[in-house]
């Protein structure tokens, strides 16, 4: 079915689609008198939050790794589960129909929410990784020859490293990294040398997952594109936490997955600019992606089906769309507020724990604190955190790059969501006062 | 769940103070074990006389289950058959993973590891050592390690 085809179904299928089964709370249940998020409030969408671990109440620190699901986006996948479930884009019946419209109306969410033109420049993908090797195979294999440079920064997290490695290695172009600073920044003198006349990409991520970073990205990708270098972001680690909206920021690509902004896993999305994805050729191949079929050759759907071979994870795209929704209604602005005072008291918090070095002290951070303790190691760490209920990360977060560069092995890692408050902070910094009992 | 159940004295001791830390050179087996959960490493290399295993040293980093782990296999094994050996590996591997398991061997020090066992994502920590030091042991009948001849390596994935 081409896109013609397909928006006649969504607008024939309007009286289908999902309608909630209640309706959200409205944004100011969530806050009180100065207008700030109150962080119990928050926490009650989110069930999983109400369990105990080992025996404590649960304080969850993982949320750079994967964030919680709230109510709304658990209640949307269910309500589709329960009564509209079938495949998109092919069925005459309701329920394809249905499916069909409750898909693309998450698309158009997503659209609004990181303020791209269209939604053609919408692609479902499983998550950031396969959004990053989809542009690095289709867009790659097309444009990038011999002798080619690839640029990205030691900061990236592996799926931001090893899709280009493998492109390079295949075309017989370099891949050349932007070096870090001692406080976890990048060393933008070096990137300024670095972005050459044979610089072809710029993949950088929008916030480390590893040291909660954010890169300058504004001024990166002015440089990249005076030069006539198109830019990948990776914005697994920074969708949740501020606004995103890709034209302001005008870059060529983002990626991100929805199981870090309290969608399901198996979900994420890339954004791409028009032009750039319909000079790409297609990526997998497989039904929902073609116009025509024939054994001789067959020809493309419109985009953005193009690059959405097979059936698609329709469930999560309706999680995702249903997440940021619920975001929205919080209010991005005060997401970021609240997460922003988080990171201020965890990091006082912190550094008056005795022994603590911590990693990453950029000026400008979202999310995530990494830290080590002396003679102990994170995974020792973060076992006896566990026991008192508190979950982080430990090792090396997909970035053993930025291990190397502080000669660690890992690191131990705490970073926060929407629903994370002080009391939390309280029990993690608690937790360390066990652990270094522990190693006494 | 009782931490102190798998950081017992016994543990924190050997984690403190690692027996048998270093590097044998020259050595009649090597190996390096990787744990990619953590990124930690273990180097072991050997020393051995005909059949019995005269002398083990490691280094790298880990954590203190990996550390304390690699320091006591290295008294236990000090000395023992190669058979004695395989065996004690045996006992070691059914005392980390099977919950009510009687071992057949005196374990000594080793039975301090049992603790692990209420701790699964730290199994791989304490058995690491113990398959890594089976790959160097295989390892002794094929060219001696050299600095260019790079030692087999093992992973706990």
């Amino acid at each position: 079915m081409n896109a013609q085809g397909q928006a006649q179904v969504h607008a024939q299928a309007q009286v289908h689609a999902l309608a909630p089964a209640q309706a959200l709370a409205a944004g100011s249940d969530y806050l009180d008198a100065r207008g700030e998020l109150v962080a119990a409030r928050v926490r009650a969408d989110f069930p999983i939050l109400a369990r105990e671990l080992h025996g404590k109440p649960l304080v969850y620190l993982d949320s750079a790794a994967s964030s919680q699901q709230p109510r709304a986006v658990l209640d949307a996948t269910a309500r589709y589960a329960t009564t509209t479930h079938a495949n998109v884009h092919r069925g005459v019946h309701a329920l394809s129909q249905g499916a069909t419209a409750a898909f693309e109306a998450a698309r158009e969410t997503v659209r609004r929410f990181i303020n791209a033109r269209s939604t053609r420049e919408i692609i479902f993908t499983r998550g950031t990784t396969e959004a990053i090797n989809l542009v690095a195979q289709s867009w790659g294999g097309r444009s990038l020859q011999a002798g080619d440079e690839v640029l990205i920064t030691h900061l990236e997290h592996h799926s931001n490293i090893v899709p280009w490695q493998m492109l390079c290695a295949a075309r017989g172009a370099r891949l050349l990294a932007v070096p870090l600073t001692p406080t976890g920044e990048l060393d933008l003198g070096a990137f300024e040398k670095l972005l050459g006349p044979r610089t072809r990409m710029l993949a950088l991520a929008h916030v480390s997952n590893a040291l909660g970073t954010v890169l300058p990205i504004a001024e990166m990708i002015a440089a990249a594109h005076a030069r006539g270098v198109p830019v990948l972001l990776d914005g697994a680690q920074a969708i949740a936490h501020q606004r995103v909206d890709v034209q302001a920021l005008d870059c060529d690509f983002y990626a991100f997955s929805g199981h870090k902004i309290y969608a399901p896993t198996g979900i994420g999305v890339l954004y791409g600019r028009e032009a750039l994805l319909a000079a790409m050729p297609p990526w997998q191949g497989g039904g929902d992606m073609i116009l025509t079929v024939a054994i001789e050759g067959s020809t493309w759907n419109e985009l953005p089906w193009k690059f959405e071979a097979g059936t698609p994870n329709i469930s999560g795209a309706i999680g995702l769309g249903a997440a940021l929704e619920y975001v929205e209604t919080l209010g991005r602005e005060r997401i970021a507020a609240h997460e922003q005072d988080l990171l201020v008291v965890a990091t006082d918090a912190l550094r008056a724990v005795p022994g603590l070095r911590l990693i990453g002290t950029a000026r400008d951070k979202v999310g995530v604190v990494s830290f080590t303790l002396e003679g102990i190691h994170p995974h020792d760490i973060g076992t006896i955190l566990d026991a008192e209920g508190v979950a982080i990360r430990t090792g090396h977060h997909c970035a053993m790059p930025v291990m190397t560069y502080y000669g660690l092995a890992a690191t131990a890692r705490a970073s926060f969501g929407v629903y994370n408050d002080r009391n939390d902070i309280q029990r993690l910094v608690e937790g360390l006062g066990r652990v270094r009992e522990v190693f006494a | 769940m009782d931490t102190r159940e798998l950081y017992r004295d016994v543990i924190l001791d050997h984690n403190r103070s690692p027996r048998n830390f270093g590097r044998l050179e020259p050595a009649d087996a090597a190996a390096v074990g990787h744990n990619p959960l953590c990124g930690d490493s273990l180097s072991l290399t050997l020393r051995i006389d005909g059949e019995t295993l005269r002398e083990v040293r490691f280094n790298g980093q880990g954590c203190a289950i990996s550390v304390a782990s690699a320091s006591m296999m290295s008294e236990a094994v000090t000395g023992k058959s190669l058979p004695d050996v395989d065996a004690l590996y045996q006992e070691v591997h059914a005392l980390l993973t099977q919950p009510e398991h009687t071992p057949a061997l005196p374990l000594g020090k080793l039975l301090a590891l049992s603790g692990v066992r209420e701790f699964p994502a730290r199994v791989k920590c304490a058995s690491l050592c113990w398959h890594t030091l089976n790959a160097a042991i295989a390892t002794r009948n094929t060219a001696m390690p050299t600095p260019t001849h790079t030692p087999p390596t093992v992973s706990t994935e």
